[in-house]
């Protein structure tokens, strides 16, 4: 077996070549973890805010769901979407299953919790500073609920990349309703799966560098960003 | 009610026997505990009436029972003789000890704040260059509402308040934290908004700003009206013990089952 840095050197050497197959993994993978990821938001923000914000009966219980939620097995998941899609099950006849849009949907049921559950805590603080002065006004839910997710954007920033780590490093549901088709399925987690288990390891190393770059990169942007509102003190 | 607008026909129409606001039997209790205690008070239109009384003894609860930020469990609050409902608190506006500043520009907490009441474009627009201007924050207008000053911010919480033309303000220790020309500017404010017809309903601690700022007073000992009347003679004669003990400046142990745990 190649010594570390020898496989380290043809990880860097793979990545710096422009290898068209590593590009394409890289571009689907971006493509459906920023796709569930916005899913995720589009659902799990206003859910949160709303949970947050409003006392209604059976409250406790739908918190206690979603952080439970939060920790969900990813193979379940990805069995789950697996039955809904395969051919016998409900969904079957959309031909969705071992498509980008099936591996998409199990990363969305995967991260709406995580961004439900946090958005939940972050707007619950806020309105605790905000409810009497809503109320004063007459501030009515719509109106409430806007602007305590606009007030709360840099927060939920953060809220957003804790949905991007989950989506971004999952491999178990993806690869179950996926099915790791090359040129099709094929992502940075399921090929560096694969490819570790077949001996490619120049190859899941490279990816697994590309991988961590992309965490880095957008964690740094997300700190920079809210760094700049603290200072201003609008985060 | 903002410079130069009219006096609402509700307001012109009014019995002049009717209180703006009133109490009647106002009580709230919490945790097995009688905080505001079968309190019956009239809030004269045009009035300014000061709330004192020791820490802890329901003045700050009493406001937002007025306001109807919180329900009473025994008694009511009516608003020109009537419940007071959405329509009788849109006409209202409180400020709050601690002014609660939105994570936005000085302008965009204003523009808020009449967006909620319904207030939009030029009528908006005029009457948030009048706030910005009554709380001289013309300066300030773009930045973020929370970086300012303890004093600006209470200004801007003020104006905001009064920018939603409301007939009576609600004012909970809005100097507490103040240096004194901030505390002035502030209460320039506030008799300004006087003189334009606004009723006042200020609490404080401060006996000069009480003369200040006051006409009648409404001295509270443990959830319960102990003296009322006009302001000079409440704080120059008090009669109860809890008003003379406390405008005497002196120390004194409330034992009742209430306050011990």
């Amino acid at each position: 077996m190649e010594s570390f840095s020898t496989i380290l050197a043809e990880a860097f050497g793979l990545i710096l070549s422009g290898d068209q197959a590593v590009i394409d993994i890289i571009l689907l993978s971006l493509r459906v973890t920023l796709t569930a990821v916005g899913l995720a938001c589009l659902i799990g923000l206003p859910l949160g805010a709303l949970v947050g914000a409003f006392r209604f009966p059976l409250r406790t219980a739908v918190i206690v769901t979603m952080n439970t939620m939060m920790g969900l097995p990813p193979v379940v998941v990805g069995l789950v979407v697996y039955l809904m899609l395969s051919a016998a099950g409900p969904l079957g006849p959309l031909a969705l299953l071992y498509t980008a849009t099936a591996m998409i949907i199990a990363q969305t049921i995967l991260v709406t919790p995580i961004v439900a559950a946090l958005t939940r805590q972050v707007i619950e603080d806020l309105h605790g500073e905000y409810a009497e002065q809503f109320a004063s006004l007459g501030v009515g839910p719509v109106r409430r609920i806007r602007a305590l997710l606009w007030d709360a954007r840099y927060s939920l920033l953060t809220v957003a990349l804790a949905g991007f780590g989950r989506a971004a490093a999952e491999v178990g549901a993806v690869i179950i309703v996926g099915g790791n088709i090359n040129h099709v399925t094929r992502v940075m987690t399921t090929t560096i799966a694969l490819e570790t288990s077949k001996g490619n390891l120049q190859l899941a190393l490279a990816l697994g560098l590309v991988l961590l770059t992309i965490a880095v990169v957008v964690n740094g942007l997300v700190y920079a960003i809210r760094g700049s509102a603290a200072r201003a003190a609008y985060a | 009610m903002h410079d130069g607008a009219p006096i609402p026909a509700r307001e012109m129409q009014e019995d002049e026997d009717v209180p703006l606001l009133a109490a009647r039997g106002l009580g709230f209790s919490a945790g097995g505990q009688r905080l505001i205690d079968d309190i019956d008070l009239d809030i004269r239109s045009g009035s300014r009436t000061v709330i004192m009384g020791a820490n802890g003894t329901g003045k700050s609860l009493l406001l937002r029972l007025l306001h109807g930020l919180i329900s009473p469990t025994e008694g009511r609050v009516l608003w020109c003789g009537g419940p007071l409902d959405k329509a009788a608190r849109h006409e209202q506006a409180m400020v709050f000890q601690r002014p609660v500043m939105m994570r936005r520009s000085v302008a965009a907490n204003l523009r808020f704040a009449l967006s909620a009441r319904g207030i939009r474009g030029a009528e908006r627009a005029a009457r948030e260059a009048e706030a910005i201007a009554s709380a001289r924050l013309e300066h300030l207008v773009n930045r973020p509402a929370r970086v300012l000053s303890g004093g600006e911010q209470q200004r801007l919480a003020v104006a905001r308040a009064l920018a939603c033309a409301p007939r009576l303000l609600f004012l909970d220790e809005p100097t507490a934290s103040l240096d004194p020309a901030s505390t002035h500017a502030i209460e320039q404010i506030i008799d300004n908004a006087h003189a334009r017809g606004v009723t006042i309903v200020l609490v404080t601690h401060d006996a000069g700003q009480a003369r200040r700022m006051g006409e009648d007073l409404i001295f509270l000992d443990a959830g319960r009206v102990v003296e009322s009347g006009p302001i000079a003679q409440v704080l120059d004669a008090p009669q109860s013990g809890a008003a003379r003990a406390w405008l005497g400046g002196r120390l004194f142990l409330d034992t009742s089952p209430r306050n011990q745990t």
